[in-house]
């Protein structure tokens, strides 16, 4: 399953790109287990994810949490907590 | 017969006319007997060190699909005459406006609660990111957790925090 991933703020500066095209495995089903599996991507991956917890995530530009599934899902975006207005 | 509400969402990077926007929400209307101005703007300091500017990161999209759902909300919550918001991004200078959100309405509670509505979720839920630049470099400003305490207030079934004490 092919799936767009684009990261802002922090987690884009951490990673070092703004977006890529992934391939993933069929034991990624959740966003959680997207971000382990990125994890182990690289110490890219590893530092922009070493505090989980406070990382935010979106499928198709719609906040969700980590046990939602991925299934069917175009793009996905992880960022840190928000800080407009 | 109730006019419809005028409903305004702008992510934009050129700066805006606080009086030209909120002159949307009144013109040719007279049902309008309160409106709710907040303008957010670029402070030239930040926890006593002089700023040079902020940059404003957004989620392109996401941005204006998030606010708009909450405008639509708002509406939905008090009756509204109308709504505006917009929300800069790029780089800000010191005094520069970043962002409004105004509320129109009959009477004052209305446009007073959308208000603090729109900005508590906006403050934690619309996706920009603000980078603080000094004379020592660029950093990213951190969430508050007031700031998802003020969205909190505005969580419970419609209306049902219309008379929360803080």
């Amino acid at each position: 399953m092919a799936i767009k991933l684009r990261y802002f703020a922090w987690v884009r500066e951490r990673i070092g790109k703004p977006e890529e095209e992934v391939e993933l495995p069929a034991a990624v089903v959740t966003v959680g287990d997207l971000m382990t599996w990125l994890v182990g991507r690289g110490e890219e991956y590893a530092y922009a994810f070493e505090n989980a917890k406070v990382i935010r995530a979106a499928i198709d530009r719609r906040h969700v949490k980590p046990q939602a599934a991925i299934a069917g899902a175009k793009e996905i975006a992880f960022f840190p907590p928000m800080t407009g207005g | 017969m109730a006019m419809p509400a005028t409903i305004s969402v702008k992510v934009q990077r050129e700066p805006f006319d606080v009086s030209a926007e909120t002159a949307l929400l009144t013109r040719g209307r007279t049902d309008v007997g309160a409106l709710v101005t907040f303008t957010g703007i670029c402070r030239g300091d930040e926890n006593g060190q002089p700023i040079a500017a902020l940059t404003l990161e957004h989620y392109p999209g996401m941005a204006e699909a998030e606010i708009e759902s909450h405008v639509a909300e708002a509406a939905r919550r008090w009756p509204l005459a109308g709504a505006i918001v917009i929300h800069r991004y790029g780089r800000i200078a010191p005094g520069e406006d970043i962002m409004m959100v105004a509320t129109a309405s009959s009477h004052r509670a209305a446009a007073f609660a959308a208000a603090d509505f729109l900005m508590a979720y906006l403050k934690t839920r619309a996706p920009f990111w603000k980078q603080v630049e000094k004379a020592g470099g660029k950093s990213w400003v951190e969430a508050k957790a007031d700031d998802d305490a003020a969205a909190a207030r505005w969580t419970g079934p419609a209306g049902s925090n219309d008379q929360a004490a803080e």
